[in-house]
């Protein structure tokens, strides 16, 4: 392959990556996309594929084929996209074996009437040449992506990550040319322009961060890439790294550039080998058009990147233990200073941005900070990727300007609640973060609006929640997560987590005193003044802002013994109603303790000792009778053992 | 001692093969694990040996991070995730029943042999959950029918 030695061997390579691109989107040939990200895999997507490849196959159609990135609709995966000649690319969704044929029939003769349930909406890009279709949506124009501005997100789900090409013909690699024209400090200077603030979760200025890393003494500096995302419930970076590499490894370049790194590492957690496999085929495509190595464009830049795979600790999303970690050693944070700008990795100066900040950075040497300020609010610039996920009509994944309410993303783009359930709040910013009440959705979503309320912006992960949701056994599930994952090295995080969480344990299982509210109070400020590092200082955020919000419930778990949501097991009973029960003999059947008796046509008994309150019989009990009932009024509740 | 030398070669091929020798610990680890299905005392030995430190060195890293199993695991390995998404929306039913089911508790194998079960903390799938993931293929949208039936399907 010809490699980018200079500006113009890259423009060359452009010209012919553009010729293919336009080719393949305009040509000839029917052209199908598939939506081949960990979502989509998950949703079947390889088998839809398949099907859909050979049904054409059968019917002796030439075509062509690709797998893009998560376009973020995942509520509707798995995804295919049919572009046929002269036509528009089309976006179909909610596909399965059982429609498959009928969507190759009717896409081939250009019938979509027959599958306007499945068409979520043509995909316009400016490349794209086709008649318009009458009636056919644009996907610009769907609810869940009309509010968004994908800067970040710009090529997802629209190139295959696997072709460094598709990213070229894109303008990729453009803005790196531009930045080594620049001087160093002009690259910080723009970026300062911006506003861009870490998206990792902190929200440090990202110039700021480079700028004390370009002036640390010594010749040596490190850059790295933080990919270990950690936080249950976020996806954001999964998402760009599967489906747009290439826009983190420019973004490292122009980051390496502007602070002098000749070396550089992606720290990426090992739960993502999707990801892990497309970033190797990247470095590997960008060596070979020497966009990486030694006098990167001809412009005596020196550069490459190697991949480290995280083993499994969340703690390893701080900085400090994150470079424990590629050292070699237990990942366990450090006092700073020294900052790691100063005395990183291997004591030498490093910088450490995260995925989502990089894949902004050729957005903003291309576009001018100027432009990218132009999103956000206040000190917030530019836009956020967030993962919407849990009680949510549309789960996927969204690039928003900063400052949208909060009502705006669950509803709007979300789609609002599934069923006939309440809203009953949002969870931002995973267990460092806090609840959001449903009174408080108008809150806007910016790094300085969500900490006043209580909680953070942290990585984007956003969870709804619905009234059956319990909010004592949230706080407990978050607190069993960071007292696990707390490394153990400063008292007040690994005691005061595993206090905090023998205490919420106590309330889910009614045998608390009010008085353990206040201690939980003193605990929670104990721990978040004296941790060392940001897990334990931020991990008693989900007990505070539930307290704050949702106080009564934990009264109610306490002083009346009831669990409202119905969700602590010892709180709660499974029983029959006597009335309603026609004696099916399904729930006896499904219970795996064997706690249900009764004969067939007779109404059934559960037996409240040998309950475990697993809920089977709840799930088994025909709708028409709806005769298992789950209780929480206090009246004969057995406690699980 | 035939076995110790087995191991002890295939320390030292894997340990050659490593692109970058600064921070070798974790890569070597997860190399030798993912040859040998789980880190055994004579693997952890091995890799102690090679890299000149002392076996609780290696035991400290390996027992800190959640990847490593120091116990052989079963033929199938089964990831319920217990991120707050599939948490909420089912999860941890799905857990309840794998448990009864295979009669195991996460972090043990089954007695067969055949399935070996741990809870994660996010697949990063979350606008799919419940999911688990059966030897790093995630299956999400999940019902208890369904666990049992990928499971069935598996020899």
């Amino acid at each position: 392959m010809k490699r980018a030695s200079d500006p113009q061997a890259l423009k060359e390579i452009r010209k012919e990556a553009e010729r293919e691109w336009l080719e393949m989107l305009n040509g000839d040939l029917p052209l199908i996309c598939t939506g081949l990200s960990t979502c989509g895999i998950s949703a079947k997507a390889c088998e839809i594929q398949t099907a859909i490849e050979s049904l054409l196959q059968e019917q002796g159609v030439a075509f062509r084929s690709m797998k893009v990135g998560c376009l973020g609709l995942c509520y509707a995966e798995p995804l295919i996209y049919i572009k046929m000649p002269n036509w528009p690319l089309v976006c179909y969704g909610h596909l399965s074996q059982d429609n498959s044929a009928m969507l190759v029939e009717s896409a081939l003769n250009n019938k979509i009437n027959n599958i306007n349930h499945l068409i979520l909406g043509s995909i316009d890009l400016p490349e794209i040449k086709a008649s318009p279709v009458p009636g056919l949506p644009s996907i610009w124009d769907h609810p869940m992506i009309k509010p968004q501005v994908r800067i970040a997100m710009r090529n997802c789900g629209l190139i295959d990550p696997e072709n460094i090409l598709h990213y070229i013909a894109r303008g990729g690699y453009s803005a790196l040319t531009r930045a080594l024209t620049m001087e160093p400090e002009a690259v910080i200077d723009e970026v300062n322009i911006s506003g861009l603030r870490g998206r990792g979760g902190a929200g440090f200025p990202t110039a700021t961060k480079w700028e004390f890393c370009r002036r640390a003494k010594g010749e040596e500096k490190y850059l790295i890439c933080n990919a270990d995302e950690g936080d249950p419930g976020a996806f954001m970076d999964r998402s760009i790294l599967e489906g747009d590499p290439h826009a983190v490894l420019e973004g490292m370049l122009i980051a390496a550039q502007a602070i002098g790194c000749h070396k550089g590492y992606i720290y990426c957690r090992a739960e993502y080998p999707l990801a892990l496999r497309r970033l190797e085929i990247a470095l590997r495509e960008a060596r070979e058009l020497s966009l990486l190595g030694n006098d990167i464009l001809g412009s005596g830049l020196n550069f490459d990147i190697s991949i480290k795979e995280g083993a499994g600790a969340f703690v390893c999303g701080e900085e400090t233990a994150l470079m424990a970690s590629i050292e070699g050693r237990r990942g366990m944070p450090r006092t700073r200073p020294p900052f790691p700008a100063n005395s990183g990795l291997w004591g030498k100066p490093t910088n450490i941005n995260n995925v989502e900040t990089l894949a902004n950075l050729p957005h903003i040497i291309n576009q001018g900070g100027k432009w990218y300020s132009t999103f956000g609010v206040g000190r917030s610039r530019g836009t956020k990727t967030l993962a919407l996920a849990g009680a949510v009509r549309r789960p996927g994944l969204i690039e928003v300007p900063m400052g949208m309410t909060l009502r705006q993303i669950v509803f709007e783009i979300g789609g609002g609640i599934p069923g006939d359930r309440a809203c009953k709040g949002v969870l931002t910013g995973g267990p460092s973060g806090g609840c959001i009440p449903s009174s408080s959705l108008d809150v806007a979503v910016d790094y300085e609006s969500l900490t006043e309320k209580g909680s953070i912006m942290g990585s984007g992960s956003m969870i709804i929640i619905d009234e059956g949701t319990c909010i004592v056994d949230l706080a407990r599930f978050f607190l069993n997560f960071t007292q696990a994952e707390s490394c153990g090295k400063c008292t007040p995080c690994r005691i005061g987590t595993r206090q905090m969480l023998a205490i919420l344990e106590k309330i889910s299982r009614g045998e608390a005193v009010i008085e353990d509210i206040s201690r939980l109070e003193g605990l929670a400020d104990a721990v978040k003044k004296g941790s060392l590092c940001g897990l334990g200082a931020t991990a008693p955020n989900p007990i505070l802002t539930t307290l704050k919000y949702f106080r009564g419930e934990f009264e109610e778990h306490i002083l009346n013994r009831i669990c409202p949501s119905l969700v602590c097991r010892n709180l709660i009973a499974f029983s029959i109603d006597q009335e309603r029960c026609k004696g099916c003999g399904k729930c006896q059947e499904s219970c795996p303790a064997g706690a249900i008796s009764g004969d067939i046509k007779e109404a059934h008994v559960i037996d409240q000792y040998a309950c475990i309150k697993c809920g089977a019989c709840l799930a088994a009990c025909p709708e028409k009778f709806s005769a298992v009932v789950n209780r929480a009024d206090g009246k004969g509740v057995v406690p699980c053992t | 001692m035939q076995m110790m030398t087995g191991i002890e070669e295939r320390v030292r091929a894997i340990s050659e093969s490593l692109p970058e020798k600064d921070g070798a610990l974790i890569p070597l680890l997860q190399r030798v694990q993912c040859d040998q299905g789980y880190l055994s005392p004579s693997a952890v030995e091995a890799v102690a040996e090679e890299l000149g430190l002392s076996e609780s060195s290696v035991y400290g890293v390996a027992t800190f991070y959640a990847e490593f199993k120091l116990l052989r695991p079963g033929r199938h390995h089964i990831k319920v995730c217990l991120g707050t998404s599939c948490y909420l929306r089912g999860g941890r039913d799905l857990l309840g029943h794998l448990c009864r089911k295979l009669g195991i508790v996460p972090g043990s194998t089954s007695e067969d042999g055949k399935f070996s079960l741990e809870t994660v903390a996010c697949l990063g799938c979350c606008s799919r959950s419940p999911t688990m993931a059966i030897d790093d293929i995630i299956h999400g949208d999940l019902s208890v029918a369904e666990a049992d039936s990928i499971l069935a399907g598996l020899d």
